[in-house]
């Protein structure tokens, strides 16, 4: 290798190292705080929040419900802007804490649905129901299974990173359109107040304003969540790294034989 | 670009190029949804725009993976990337080679398999109107994810994943207007939205595709 | 201890249950393959600072 392919293979790696090691420096922060944040967001709003008038304890369920819902969102955002970096600039960290990101987008998802459809069973007599939001969240779950599943698929890793980086920014466009699509398709059901009160609850819908009883619990899950997330996701790249090079370690050695 | 619309034409209607499967597909998901929801008349009449909707969708979804596997197996896709035409013409020519292929031919299947089911009156035109605004979408937006797997052994079943969630507007519009109009009810607004996805897809997508087949062809 | 949920305690209890099991599940599988391909790293590094 020339002085110039040398220097360029020291630069790949010399990010990816910089990164492991931030994230052996952070991690524990992140750790610690977000277990502390879920476990005292938790027990307080699980033990220490009265009943709603309209919906029993089952309001208790925002606590989760919320948080997950955010992050399910929040997760593909992060993926957009992490694959639009690979797409301009190459670095390979990025594209990997897309790689990274998805799973967790994938569980925050199914939390999101699991925890709306049993909520839902006894507002609405059924163990599902084709609610506005609930549906984009199922959409929203299948776009994240296509992505993992592209990344699954190709060999060739920087392929497999354009490849599933120019899917999220196609379907980032389309996953937009079927939430509008969607409520459109829905709207014409009565749904009145009865759809996920949730959102009355937190304040996110302008009808009905938040009561702060729920709502500092609340923001610590929330919290509790988004730092569990970055920490998950400063983990989860780590790992992804040590795979590439450990792909590209076994490939060298291939070749020198 | 012409030439290459021809030739692609000419290799669907071959004996082998698979013209017409689309089209028994619809026929025969048509014929088997009464057996699976019951003969009752009103039911299939209330079902049929819809149905016939995705029929149609999943019709379209068939031909896609051979829209570009059978030029990249025998290499005619690396001849076409390298020629004078630009990748963003070429996907769109493939495109519209599968719409006349596919789309089409299921467009004009549409009413006679909405006698089957009963679709009522009012509907046969909007449902004609609304596949054939709907289908050049499902096409382009399929050539897109037959760019993604082009390369890849068994990527029809990946293709399906990577499709069906970007058809869900188009259908949802799609089978609106189909539905609102065998119901006598006014389809402004589903057929707005639905003319506007498939102009926007049409215009925008085949840039991405192109990238991708560039990716992929490296 | 768990406070008096009413007709709801199954959902609740089911809800919050299957929440943080999939939670701990993405945790503990995360950090079960970041344990393994680490190790492997350092197995695969360390064969080839012998051989190199």
């Amino acid at each position: 290798m020339s002085i110039a392919a040398k220097a360029n293979a020291l630069w790949e790696y010399a990010n990816p190292r910089k990164f492991l090691a931030t994230s052996e420096r952070v991690l524990p922060f992140f750790w610690v705080t977000s277990a502390v944040c879920l476990v005292v967001g938790l027990i307080w709003g699980f033990f220490f929040t009265p009943d709603d008038y309209k919906q029993g304890s089952t309001v208790k369920i925002i606590y989760l419900h919320v948080p997950a819902a955010l992050m399910a969102i929040n997760c593909w955002l992060m993926m957009l802007a992490t694959s639009l970096v690979w797409l301009v600039r190459r670095h390979h960290v990025s594209a990997l804490a897309a790689r990274a990101a998805a799973p967790i987008g994938i569980v925050m998802t199914l939390i999101a649905l699991a925890t709306g459809a049993i909520w839902g069973q006894p507002m609405w007599g059924t163990w599902w129901a084709w609610d506005p939001r609930l549906t984009s969240f199922l959409i929203l779950f299948l776009f994240y299974l296509g992505y993992v599943a592209l990344w699954e698929a190709i060999e060739d890793s920087d392929t497999a990173a354009d490849l599933t980086s120019v899917l999220c920014l196609v379907g980032s466009v389309f996953a937009l359109l079927s939430r509008y699509a969607v409520n459109f398709w829905n709207q014409g059901l009565h749904q009145g107040a009865s759809v996920m009160r949730a959102a009355a609850v937190t304040g996110t819908d302008t009808e009905e304003k938040v009561s702060n009883i729920y709502f500092y619990p609340l923001l610590l899950c929330i919290v509790g969540f988004v730092l569990l997330f970055i920490a998950l996701v400063f983990y989860r790249t780590g790992t992804e790294i040590r795979a590439r090079r450990i792909k590209a370690l076994l490939a060298r050695e291939r070749v020198s034989g | 670009m012409i030439a290459l619309l021809l030739r692609d034409l000419k290799l669907a209607f071959r004996a082998g190029g698979g013209f017409g499967l689309g089209l028994a597909f619809f026929l025969i998901v048509t014929v088997l949804v009464p057996f699976s929801v019951g003969p009752q008349s009103s039911l299939l009449s209330t079902i049929a725009p819809g149905v016939l909707w995705l029929g149609a969708l999943l019709a379209c979804l068939l031909s896609l993976d051979r829209l570009l596997a059978l030029d990249w197996e025998d290499g005619s896709l690396d001849l076409l990337a390298t020629a004078p035409l630009p990748l963003e013409s070429v996907v769109t020519i493939k495109a519209l080679a599968h719409w006349l292929t596919t789309g089409l031919p299921l467009v004009l299947a549409a009413p006679f398999l909405g006698v089957l089911l009963n679709l009522p009156t009012p509907g046969f035109s909007w449902l004609v109107i609304s596949l054939l605004l709907g289908t050049p979408a499902m096409s382009v937006i399929g050539t897109f994810g037959a760019a993604l797997t082009v390369g890849l052994k068994r990527g029809g079943l990946l293709l399906s994943l990577l499709v069906l969630p970007l058809y869900v507007p188009t259908l949802i519009f799609g089978a609106e207007v189909a539905r609102r109009g065998a119901t006598g009810m006014e389809t402004q607004t589903p057929l707005l939205m639905l003319a506007g996805i498939t102009a926007a897809t049409v215009a925008l997508l085949p840039f991405a595709s192109a990238a991708v087949l560039r990716i992929n062809l490296r | 201890m768990i406070p008096d949920l009413g007709k709801y305690s199954d959902t609740v209890l089911s809800a919050y249950g299957a929440s943080i099991l999939l939670l701990i599940a993405l945790v503990v599988f995360s950090i079960l393959r970041g344990r393994k391909v680490r190790a492997e790293m350092e197995k695969v590094e360390q064969r080839m600072s012998r051989h190199g």
